[in-house]
């Protein structure tokens, strides 16, 4: 696939709205879709190390994006850093259109999975973790986001059962706290992480420094999530 | 004699050793056969313990860095249930793999419903893209194994199973072989099947064709026995009945035909017991498969007349 964007334009956080308010049509996922902005945008502006040109090497970090409901900061985020043609974020769900109201790894350029169904990307991101592992390829970072109320389905919870004492340090998994799950103790999540093995941290979710700290925070020998914290969806 | 199953192992633990991209992923069920593979190979035989979702999960990911998968259970923990994830992690992601089952239809009877997958081949069948293998004798086995894991990144299903035949037969990976020729029908027996569709055809003007690789279906190859054996088709299947009809009519679809399809039936029996009762049970025995294929084709009613 060609990619056609401006390379002579550098878009910033600033840019982000306007190019997720290109994305137009009945985005019945809005507010979804920015609680995972901050998120998004701290990863691919300071974390990830995966670029447009590096977007096939084997050795590039991973971004699974396993809560694909509401993408649009996610093809904002994708656009803005180059992966996704600017021109593209109109046509956002129509028939000929790359980008749909959920991921298709196969159609756009830089996602690593398709995503919709909740509770698949954990366990693909353990894979991951495993094959690059298997290959070699210590170095690579893997990361996951998941929802709160994604956490409901059990899929994960094999993962993260399993991710813990298998040791798996490379893995990384952002967990968007919006107080969607219907059922739900306070600390519940990062203690489940805690609970099997792994290094957990719960930030402010929009703040930008929080985030960047607690995504390079070491953690050796040990998987590690960030549960970022935002609005609650029904407030 | 050894089953299928007993050389999966070996054999998967070879390919482990001469093929860097192998990698194996189990859920407890086999692992004990993968213990000194898993010794040399650490990083590439993988035990994600009693998860079946994390399994199929776990299989995606290790195709996406470029390792081929051979993931190994159960028929009904293996496809049944994880569908969903065998459904996107592995075609929605336009990943490959190769998925390995033991206990078949009901290899195990007197473990009762739970352990029986009938279901496996036709579940499959809503999907697109998969090859499936059923072997009917240990030695196919090993060399479908070797097609499966060879087939670049396909979606490979093999369906081993206790059930076997005498003896095993050259098959390629892809056609249907014939075993047997006649002019009065087409008898298709897919692999543990095939020894006693032979007993139970046995003085019947049919041709007897044997499918170890059931789908992609060997279309033309049924439509060239047809010329000589007519259109009267009978399927006898060690899985659901009427598994592969569809694909019969597909492959006849121009030419008036006449499908059977024989297998294990859908009404759950809640017996336990041996093999051999469940084979009866079924109408799959040499005796009633006799009844069943002569009273449908030609064949059996000329039989009656003589």
């Amino acid at each position: 696939m060609t990619i056609t964007a401006d390379e002579s334009r550098v878009y910033g956080y600033d840019d982000l709205s306007r190019l997720m308010g290109m994305m137009t049509g009945d985005e019945k996922h809005g507010p979804a879709a920015t609680s995972t902005l901050d998120v998004l945008w701290v990863l691919y502006d300071r974390v990830l190390r995966v670029t447009p040109e590096r977007r096939d090497d084997p050795a590039r970090d991973r971004f699974l994006l396993s809560k694909g409901h509401g993408p649009m900061a996610y093809y904002a985020v994708l656009a803005a850093k180059g992966f996704v043609p600017v021109e593209w974020l109109p046509g956002f769900g129509s028939y000929d259109s790359p980008l749909g109201h959920h991921p298709d790894r196969v159609l756009v350029p830089g996602a690593e999975i398709g995503s919709g169904s909740l509770g698949h990307g954990l366990p693909i991101a353990v894979g991951t973790a495993l094959g690059l592992r298997a290959r070699g390829l210590g170095d690579p970072a893997v990361w996951v986001l998941i929802g709160d109320a994604e956490l409901d389905e059990g899929s994960n919870h094999e993962a993260i059962a399993f991710a813990g004492p298998a040791g798996l340090d490379r893995l990384h998994t952002v967990v968007i706290d919006n107080s969607s799950a219907s059922h739900a103790l306070p600390g519940g999540i990062a203690a489940r992480f805690e609970a099997a093995g792994w290094s957990a941290v719960t930030v402010d979710g929009r703040d930008h420094e929080a985030l960047s700290a607690a995504f390079t925070a070491p953690h050796p020998g040990r998987p590690r999530v960030v549960v970022a914290r935002v609005e609650p969806k029904n407030a | 004699m050894d089953t299928m199953r007993d050389r999966f192992a070996p054999v998967v633990s070879r390919m482990l050793d001469e093929d860097p991209r192998v990698a194996v992923v189990l859920a407890e069920i086999g692992a004990a056969g993968f213990q000194e593979a898993a010794r040399r190979h650490p990083e590439r035989v993988i035990n994600v313990g009693i998860r079946e979702q994390l399994m199929i999960g776990t299989a995606a990911g290790l195709a996406l860095t470029g390792l081929r998968p051979v993931v190994h259970t159960f028929a009904s923990f293996l496809v049944e249930r994880p569908f969903e994830q065998v459904k996107l992690d592995l075609g929605h992601q336009d990943t490959g793999a190769v998925l390995v089952s033991a206990a078949a239809s009901f290899d195990w009877p007197a473990g009762g419903f739970t352990h029986m997958a009938p279901g496996d081949v036709a579940i499959l069948d809503t999907l697109d893209g998969w090859t499936v293998h059923v072997p009917g004798h240990p030695d196919e086995a090993e060399t479908l194994l070797h097609h499966a894991v060879a087939a670049g990144d396909d979606k490979v299903y093999v369906r081993l199973s206790v059930q076997s035949n005498r003896a095993g037969r050259v098959i390629d990976g892809q056609h249907l072989r014939t075993v047997r020729g006649g002019r009065s029908g087409v008898v298709v027996a897919v692999g543990p099947m095939l020894d006693a569709v032979l007993d139970a055809t046995e003085g019947l003007d049919v041709t007897v064709l044997y499918a170890t690789t059931v789908r992609p279906f060997d279309a033309a190859g049924l439509r060239r026995a047809t010329e000589a054996a007519g259109t009267d088709v009978v399927l006898v299947e060690p899985y659901l009945a009427g598994t592969s009809t569809a694909a019969v009519n597909e492959a006849l679809s121009d030419v008036p035909h006449r499908v059977l399809g024989l297998g294990v039936g859908r009404r759950e029996l809640r017996r336990y017991g041996t093999i051999e009762e469940h084979v009866a049970a079924h109408g799959l025995d040499p005796a009633a498969l006799r009844e069943r294929i002569g009273g449908f084709t030609g064949a059996g009613r000329a039989a009656a007349a003589g």
